[in-house]
C-alpha cells in the first residue's frame, strides 16, 4: 500500500448538503491520502453520490470546507479540471458518436494537442480492449465496454484524481474484476481514486472505505481494521432450519440483528455480553433448535450491519 | 479551441440523425409551397355568392369585373339577403356581395357605398381578403362610376394579388428561421441533460461561453442554408425580387439567426426536460408569427402590443427583409432595426452564460 506522504489529497471538515428538509450529507470529516483507493460505501440515498458531486464542485455544500488538491471547491473548482476525472453513475458520452469520436472528443475538450490525442487514444483503445470496435457507436456497446469507455474518457488527460460513482453497477462479474485490476494499475501509477459502490467486495477491495448512513459518515478505516474494531461480537449460526433459529434471535436484547447468509446465520451481539456462545445457544435451546454456535471474525458485511443496520432496525421498532 | 471540438461533435450527431437533417431542408420547403400557394389560392377563387337587387347595367358590369379579377369566384346567384347570409351560414360561399337595388343612385353619392361584402366573420383572414376587395382595381368606364364614388375607387397600380406574395415570401424567411433555428437549439442542452452528458460536461474545463458557441456555430450554417433556399425557391416560385444588395440580406439574416439561437438557447436553460422545451418554444413562436407583422400590419396594433412586439427578434427582422428585399433599402437606412437585433442578441447570450452554471444545484 502507498504510504500516507504529505497532505491528503482531499480533505473535508463538516461537509454538509441540505435538500430542503432533507439532510443528504451531515456533517461529513475526510482526509484522503494521495495514490489511495478510498470508497464510499453505503446503501442507496446513503449520502454517497451528493459526496462526489460536492467534492468536484458540482453541487454546493449547504456548509462546511473541503479542499482538493490543494484547491478550495467550489469557490477555485474550474482549476481543478483539468487535474480530475469523473466517471457518472450512468453511461454519459454520446451513444450516437462512435467509440473514436467520444475519445476524440474529450480528449479535445481536455486540451490535449494533436500529437498527444492520437498516442493517448491509441494507448487507451489497446488497454482498454476497445480497438476492434473503435469505428462503432457507443449506443451498441454492451455494458462492460461502455464501462471500459467512459473509464478511458475519464483518464485521457492523466488526472490526478479520478471520482467513480458507483461504475460497476451495470457490469457483470468478470468485467467488474478487470475493472478492478485497471483501478489498482492506476492507484500504482499514483492516481488517487475515489469509489461509490454498494458491493461488499468492492469496498473490501479498497484502501480506505467510509460508510455512509443517510448522510453521516458511521465508520472510516481501512477494511482491516473496520473488521477487527467492530462494536459488536460475531457469531455464526449453523442450524438445519436456519429461519426458525432466526426467529428464535429476533427481538432478543442481546442480539442487535441477524443476517442470514446461504445454511448459515451470522448474529452480532452486544460485546459487553459475556460469553456470547452459551448465550445464543441457551436461547436456541429454549426454542428446541440444535444447532452449531462460534466466534467468528467479522466481515466488512457485519461491519456495515453494525454501523447502519442498528439504526435501521431501532426506527422500523420504533 | 474548446468551442471548435463542441461543433465538430454538433456537426457529427447532426450528420446521424437523419429526422433533424432532413427537417433542415424539408421545414423551408414544405412552409415555403404552403404559405407561398396557399395564400396565393386565398386571393383567387374565393367562392362568392350575388345578390344583384339592383340588376342594371352599372350592376352587371360590377359582377362581371368581379369575376374578371379572378379573386372572387362566382358560385351561386341568390335571390334575397336571407338567402345568401344562409349560404354563408353553410359554409358555401365564403364572401356575399349584396347590391342594393338602389345602386344607380349610390353609387353617384360620396357618402354611402354603392355596394356590400358580407364576410363570414370567423375567419379573420377573410375579413382581410374582403378589405382588399375593396380596393380593388376596377377599370374605369366613362359613365359608370362616378370619380370619386366610395367603394370601388380605382387605383390601377396596385395588385393585390402580386402584393400579398411578395410581402409574405422574404418575411417567410424569418418564420422558418425561428422555428427551425429555435428548435435545435431549445432541445439542444435539454437533450443532453436528459441523456445525462451534461453531468459529465460540466466536470471538463469547458467554460459555459464555449459551449453555447460551439452549439451555436453549426446552425448559424444552417440557418444561411434555409435562407439561401427559401430566397431561391422565392425567386423561382413566386418571383419574388430582391432589390437591396444580397450581402446586407445577408447580414441581416446572420444577425437574426444569432439572436433566435441564442434565444432557444436560453430555453434550453430554463427547461428541464425536451417537452418543457418545445413548449416553451411554442410560447415564443406564436406571439412572433403573430405579432411581428408578417401577417398582421404592425401599425395596427395596440401600444402594449407593439412594445411587447419589439421584445421578439422576428419583428426587427421582418422590418429588415422587407425593406432590403422589397424597398432596396440600404445599410444606413437599415441601422435602427440592425442595431436592435444586435442589442437584443447580445443580451440573450449573456442571459445564457449566465444562466448556465456548471454545477447541478
Amino acid at each position: 500500500m502507498s504510504a500516507d506522504t504529505g497532505d491528503p489529497v482531499i480533505s473535508a471538515r463538516g461537509l454538509t448538503k441540505v435538500f430542503g428538509k432533507n439532510r443528504a450529507v451531515d456533517h461529513v470529516d475526510l482526509d484522503i491520502p494521495a495514490a489511495h483507493i478510498y470508497g464510499f460505501l453505503g446503501p442507496n440515498g446513503s449520502g454517497k453520490s451528493t459526496t462526489l458531486r460536492m467534492l468536484c464542485g458540482l453541487l454546493r455544500p449547504t456548509s462546511g470546507e473541503v479542499t482538493v488538491l490543494g484547491h478550495s471547491v467550489p469557490r477555485d473548482a474550474e482549476r481543478l479540471r483539468m487535474k480530475i476525472g469523473y466517471m457518472t453513475q450512468r453511461f454519459s458520452l454520446w451513444e450516437d458518436l462512435t467509440v473514436v469520436e467520444n475519445l476524440d472528443f474529450m480528449s479535445r475538450i481536455f486540451g490535449l494537442d494533436a500529437e498527444r490525442r492520437r498516442t493517448r487514444i491509441d494507448a487507451l483503445l489497446r488497454q482498454y480492449r476497445l480497438t476492434e470496435m473503435a469505428n462503432q457507436r457507443a449506443g451498441t456497446l454492451s455494458g462492460g465496454q461502455k464501462q471500459r469507455l467512459a473509464l478511458a474518457a475519464a483518464i485521457l488527460h492523466e488526472p490526478e484524481l479520478l471520482l467513480l460513482d458507483e461504475p460497476t453497477s451495470a457490469v457483470d462479474p468478470q468485467n467488474r474484476r478487470d475493472f478492478w485490476e485497471s483501478l489498482f494499475d492506476l492507484a500504482a501509477a499514483g492516481t488517487t481514486i475515489l469509489v461509490s459502490t454498494h458491493y461488499m467486495d468492492e469496498a473490501e477491495r479498497c484502501h480506505g472505505v467510509a460508510i455512509l448512513d443517510r448522510g453521516r459518515l458511521v465508520a472510516e478505516g481501512s477494511p482491516r481494521s473496520l473488521m477487527d474494531s467492530i462494536g459488536a461480537t460475531v457469531v455464526e449460526i449453523e442450524a438445519p432450519e436456519p429461519r426458525a433459529a432466526r426467529h428464535a434471535l429476533d427481538d432478543q436484547a442481546v442480539v442487535k440483528s441477524v443476517a442470514q447468509l446461504g445454511t448459515r446465520l451470522h448474529a452480532l451481539l452486544d460485546p459487553s455480553v459475556p460469553d456470547a456462545v452459551a448465550r445464543v445457544q441457551e436461547l436456541l435451546r429454549a426454542k428446541n433448535i440444535d444447532a452449531r454456535v462460534e466466534i467468528v471474525r467479522a466481515s466488512l458485511e457485519d461491519v456495515f450491519v453494525a454501523a447502519t443496520g442498528f439504526n435501521v432496525d431501532r426506527t422500523a421498532a420504533a | 479551441m474548446r468551442f471548435t471540438a463542441i461543433a465538430l461533435k454538433e456537426v457529427r450527431q447532426l450528420r446521424r440523425d437523419r429526422l433533424t437533417f432532413g427537417m433542415i431542408i424539408g421545414i423551408p420547403l414544405m412552409q415555403m409551397l404552403l404559405f407561398g400557394y396557399a395564400i396565393n389560392f386565398d386571393v383567387r377563387g374565393l367562392s362568392a355568392g350575388i345578390l344583384d337587387e339592383a340588376n342594371t347595367s352599372a350592376s352587371r358590369a360590377l359582377v362581371a369585373d368581379l369575376q374578371a379579377t379572378g379573386v372572387l369566384h362566382i358560385t351561386e346567384h341568390v335571390r334575397s339577403s336571407a338567402e345568401l347570409s344562409r349560404e354563408i351560414r353553410a359554409g358555401r360561399i365564403s364572401i356575399g356581395v349584396h347590391i342594393p337595388p338602389d345602386f344607380e343612385r349610390r353609387r353617384l353619392q360620396t357618402d354611402r357605398a354603392a355596394a356590400q361584402i358580407i364576410v363570414d366573420g370567423s375567419e379573420p383572414s377573410l375579413e382581410n381578403l374582403a378589405r382588399g376587395l375593396m380596393t380593388m382595381p376596377l377599370p374605369a368606364r366613362a359613365g359608370v362610376y362616378a370619380p370619386d364614388a366610395r367603394l370601388f375607387e380605382v387605383r390601377t397600380e396596385f395588385n393585390p394579388e402580386k402584393r400579398t406574395a411578395v410581402q409574405i415570401v422574404p418575411a417567410l424567411i424569418g418564420v422558418i428561421l425561428s422555428m427551425t433555428m429555435m428548435l435545435f437549439t431549445a432541445v439542444a442542452i435539454v437533450r443532453e441533460r436528459e441523456r445525462g452528458n451534461l453531468e459529465l460536461l460540466i466536470t471538463t474545463p469547458v467554460s459555459s461561453f464555449e459551449l453555447m458557441l460551439g452549439k451555436l456555430i453549426p446552425y448559424i450554417f444552417i440557418g444561411l442554408i434555409q435562407t439561401t433556399l427559401v430566397l431561391g425557391l422565392g425567386a423561382i416560385l413566386f418571383d419574388v425580387p430582391i432589390q437591396g444588395s444580397l450581402a446586407t440580406l445577408y447580414l441581416a439574416a446572420l444577425i437574426f439567426i444569432a439572436a433566435t439561437l441564442a434565444l432557444g438557447l436560453l430555453i434550453s436553460t430554463l427547461a428541464q426536460t425536451q417537452m418543457q422545451a418545445f413548449q416553451m418554444s411554442i410560447v415564443v413562436l406564436l406571439p412572433s408569427i403573430l405579432l411581428s407583422g408578417f401577417v398582421f400590419p404592425f401599425e395596427g396594433m395596440p401600444r402594449v402590443v407593439q412594445y411587447l412586439a419589439q421584445a421578439l427578434p422576428l419583428t426587427h427582422f421582418v422590418d429588415l427583409i422587407r425593406g432590403v428585399a422589397l424597398r432596396g433599402a440600404g445599410l444606413a437606412e437599415l441601422k435602427v432595426p440592425l442595431v436592435k437585433l444586435l442589442v437584443f442578441t447580445a443580451v440573450i447570450i449573456a442571459a445564457v452564460t449566465l444562466r448556465f452554471r456548471k454545477r447541478l444545484d
